[in-house]
C-alpha cells in the first residue's frame, strides 16, 4: 500500500484519506438507499437523495478545516453531513422525524436546521437563500480577522435565483473568504439546463463578477478535492471567493414525491450510471493498491450494519413531545 | 447607533448610500469617517442580500444593523426576513440566534408618492420570530434602538420619515434603553383611549389637547412596539376609559388596529361604553403624489379630533 502512495493524486489526499472518503461515500449511499426504501414503506415522509453527488460533497469537505470552517448546505447534501461526522443514526432520526434529531429537533425537513458545533447551517429549503447568508458569515470572519472559510452548496437551479447573483457580487467586491460550490446535476426538478441558462456553465459566470470559476468532474474525488483546496487556500490568503462547479449526476428523482420518468429519458440515466462516483473511486483505490476486495466487503458490511442499527433504533424511537412546541420562538432570559 | 458601534465591536451598519453620503436621511452622517469602511458598509443596490448578508453575519457572531433606504424597497427582503431570519431560532431548535436590526424609514406625508410613502409594518408584525418597533419620538427612538441592537432576535425598526424633521424632542446624552414590547401612555385621560403609534401619535396628542379645552379628556397610548404588542397596556387604558379609538396611517384591513380591537373585545368587552372605533389610512393601494391627493390619504389633527368627539359623545 505504501509503495503505491506516490501515485495517488492529488497532493494532500493520502491513501488513508482517500480510503476514508470511500468509506463515507459507501455509508452515505447505503443510508440514502435505506431512507428511500423507508419512504416507499411510508416511514419517511420526504427524501431528497444525494446519490450521484457523493464525491463532490465528501471530497469538498475534505478540502476544508473541519471544526473551524463553515458549511452552508442545501437539502441534497447528505454527503456533507456524513463527511462532517454525522452518523446514520443522526441522519435517519431526521428522515423519520423522531425526537433527538440533532439539527432541528425534527421541526424541519430532513438535513435542515443547524449544528454550530459542526459548522453546519441550512435554515430552509427556499432555494438560494443560503447564498447571501454564507456571504454574511464570510464577512463576519473577515471583519474579525479570522482565517476561516465558508463553503456554500447549491444546485444548478439555485444559480438562477437573484440571491445567487447578489451574494456572488457582494463577495467578489469585498474579496470574502467564501467558496460557491455548485452541484450541477443538470436538472432543476424537471427543467433541464438548456431551459435554465443560455451559457454552458455556472462557473463561467464567475468572471463577470471578478472572481475565478472552475468547472470540474464532480464524480472524481481527486478533482473535487484539488479544486476546493485551491479555492480554500485562495480564500484563506485573503484573495477572495471562487466558484467551483462540480458536474454531477442525479440518479433518482428530485425527491421521493417526484416522478422523473415524465421528463428524463431512460438512456440518459443509463449513460449517467457510468459516472457513478462509488465504483469509480473503488476502482481507483484498487488500481492504486489501496483497497482489496476483502476490505471493500468489510467496508460495505460495516456500513450496512450501521444503517441497520440506525433503522431499528429510529423505527421504534418516539416522536418529539409537543410540550416544547412553543420553545425557541424568541431568546429566553435577559439580552 | 453611534454609541452602540463605539461600545460593541460586533456592531456594524450596512446599506445603500450610508457611507460617504451618510444615508439619504443622514442617519449615519459621519459614521464612515469615524468607524471606517469596514464597519460602515456601502452596499450595492440589492435589498434581499443586504438582509441575507446581515443574517449570515448575525448567525456568525456579529450584530449587524441593515438599513433599507425606504420601507417601500423592503419587499425583496421578505424571503430573508420573514422566511429565514424569523424562523432561524425556531427551525434550529434554538441553536442559532439572529441578533440583527433592519432599520427602515416608512410612512407618508413627504410627497413620496406610491413608492416612498408606504407603511408595511403589519406584514412584519404578523410574523412570530420577528420584533417590530415603531418609535414616534426622538427619546423613544434612541432607547428602543439601543435595545434593538442588543436584542438576540431580529428586530424590524421602522422610523416614520415625516418625524425626522417634524418632531423635535429632548434626547439625554446619558446612556439609557427602553424595553421593546412596552407601550407608553403619552397623555393621561379618563374619557376615552386613543391607541396609536408612529407619526399620527403627534396628531393624536394635538387633538387631545384641543379636546381638553372642550372638557373631553382623552388618554393617548403610544404602542411603540407592534410585536410584541403590549396587551396589558391596551387593556388597562380601555378598561379605565371604557372607550377606545385606534388610529394608524396604515390601511385598515389586516392592520394593527384590527388586532388591538380584537384584544379589547376579547378581554375588556364588559368595560366598554361604546363600540371600538378605528381611524386608519384609506383602502387604496398606496399614497398618491399630488398634494391634494396625498392630503386625502393622510390623517390629520382635525380628522382625529372629529373621531374623538364622536366617540366621546357616544
Amino acid at each position: 500500500m505504501n509503495e503505491s502512495q506516490p501515485h495517488i493524486a492529488p497532493k494532500g489526499l493520502s491513501s488513508e484519506k482517500l480510503l476514508d472518503v470511500y468509506r463515507r461515500m459507501v455509508l452515505c449511499r447505503t443510508c440514502d438507499e435505506r431512507v428511500w426504501l423507508l419512504n416507499r414503506q411510508g416511514k419517511a415522509a420526504i427524501v431528497a437523495s444525494s446519490q450521484g453527488h457523493e464525491a463532490a460533497q465528501i471530497g469538498s469537505v475534505e478540502a476544508m478545516r473541519k471544526g473551524r470552517d463553515q458549511f452552508y448546505t442545501y437539502y441534497r447534501d447528505l454527503g456533507v453531513l456524513f463527511a462532517l461526522g454525522m452518523t446514520p443514526m443522526d441522519v435517519m432520526l431526521g428522515f423519520t422525524a423522531r425526537a433527538g434529531e440533532p439539527l432541528s429537533g425534527a421541526r424541519q425537513f430532513p438535513a435542515h436546521g443547524a449544528s454550530p458545533e459542526l459548522g453546519i447551517f441550512n435554515l430552509s429549503n427556499v432555494v438560494a437563500t443560503q447564498i447571501p447568508q454564507a456571504v454574511g458569515a464570510a464577512l463576519a470572519f473577515k471583519m474579525r480577522g479570522e482565517d476561516a472559510v465558508v463553503i456554500v452548496y447549491f444546485g444548478d437551479g439555485a444559480s438562477s435565483v437573484g440571491d445567487c447573483h447578489e451574494g456572488m457580487n457582494f463577495a467578489a467586491i469585498h474579496r470574502l473568504p467564501v467558496i460557491f460550490f455548485c452541484e450541477n446535476n443538470k436538472y432543476a426538478i424537471s427543467v433541464p439546463l438548456a431551459k435554465q441558462m443560455a451559457v454552458d456553465s455556472v462557473a463561467g459566470r464567475a468572471e463577470g463578477y471578478g472572481m475565478p470559476g472552475i468547472a470540474i468532474d464532480g464524480s472524481d474525488v481527486a478533482a473535487v478535492y484539488e479544486a476546493a483546496s485551491e479555492a480554500a487556500a485562495r480564500a484563506r490568503r485573503g484573495d477572495g471567493p471562487t466558484v467551483v462547479e462540480a458536474m454531477v449526476e442525479r440518479y433518482l428523482p428530485h425527491t421521493s414525491d417526484d416522478d422523473d420518468s415524465r421528463y428524463r429519458p431512460g438512456p440518459e440515466l443509463e449513460e449517467a450510471r457510468k459516472r457513478d462516483p462509488l465504483p469509480l473511486l473503488r476502482q481507483k483505490l484498487m488500481d492504486l493498491g489501496g483497497l482489496t476486495d476483502e476490505m471493500d466487503r468489510s467496508i460495505r458490511a460495516d456500513a450496512a450494519r450501521q444503517v441497520d442499527e440506525a433503522t431499528d433504533y429510529v423505527e421504534s424511537a418516539p416522536y418529539p413531545e409537543a410540550d416544547g412546541f412553543h420553545d425557541h420562538v424568541y431568546a429566553e432570559g435577559p439580552t | 447607533m453611534r454609541e452602540e458601534i463605539a461600545r460593541d465591536s460586533r456592531v456594524f451598519v450596512m446599506g445603500e448610500d450610508i457611507g460617504a453620503r451618510g444615508g439619504v436621511f443622514l442617519a449615519t452622517d459621519g459614521f464612515e469617517a469615524e468607524f471606517g469602511e469596514d464597519r460602515v458598509i456601502d452596499t450595492p443596490l440589492a435589498e434581499s442580500s443586504i438582509v441575507g448578508i446581515a443574517l449570515g453575519a448575525a448567525m456568525n457572531g456579529m450584530r449587524p444593523i441593515a438599513e433599507i433606504q425606504f420601507a417601500d424597497f423592503i419587499f425583496p427582503t421578505f424571503n430573508q426576513l420573514l422566511g429565514e431570519a424569523a424562523r432561524a431560532r425556531y427551525g434550529t431548535e434554538g441553536s442559532v440566534s439572529v441578533p440583527m436590526v433592519v432599520r427602515s424609514p416608512y410612512g407618508g406625508g413627504v410627497r413620496g408618492g406610491l413608492y416612498h410613502s408606504q407603511s408595511p409594518e403589519a406584514y412584519f408584525a404578523h410574523t412570530p420570530g420577528l420584533k417590530v418597533v415603531t418609535p414616534a419620538t426622538p427619546y423613544d427612538a434612541k432607547g428602543l434602538l439601543k435595545s434593538a441592537i442588543r436584542d438576540r432576535d431580529p428586530v424590524v425598526f421602522l422610523e416614520h420619515k415625516r418625524t425626522y424633521r417634524l418632531v423635535r424632542g429632548e434626547v439625554p446624552e446619558a446612556e439609557y434603553t427602553l424595553p421593546i414590547g412596552k407601550a407608553d401612555v403619552k397623555l393621561e385621560g379618563r374619557d376615552l383611549s386613543v391607541i396609536t403609534y408612529g407619526l399620527v401619535l403627534h396628531h393624536c396628542i394635538e387633538a387631545a389637547r384641543e379636546l381638553a379645552s372642550e372638557g373631553i379628556h382623552a388618554e393617548v397610548v403610544d404602542l411603540r412596539s407592534l410585536r410584541p404588542l403590549d396587551a396589558a397596556a391596551i387593556l388597562d387604558s380601555a378598561k379605565k376609559t371604557g372607550k377606545a379609538l385606534i388610529v394608524h396611517e396604515d390601511t385598515r384591513l389586516g392592520g394593527i388596529g384590527g388586532e388591538v380591537a380584537a384584544i379589547i373585545a376579547e378581554e375588556a368587552f364588559d368595560y366598554l361604553d361604546a363600540p371600538i372605533m378605528r381611524l386608519t389610512g384609506p383602502e387604496v393601494p398606496a399614497m398618491p403624489f399630488s398634494p391634494t391627493l396625498e392630503a386625502e390619504f393622510m390623517l390629520d389633527t382635525a380628522r382625529i379630533a372629529d373621531a374623538m368627539r364622536r366617540l366621546a359623545r357616544y
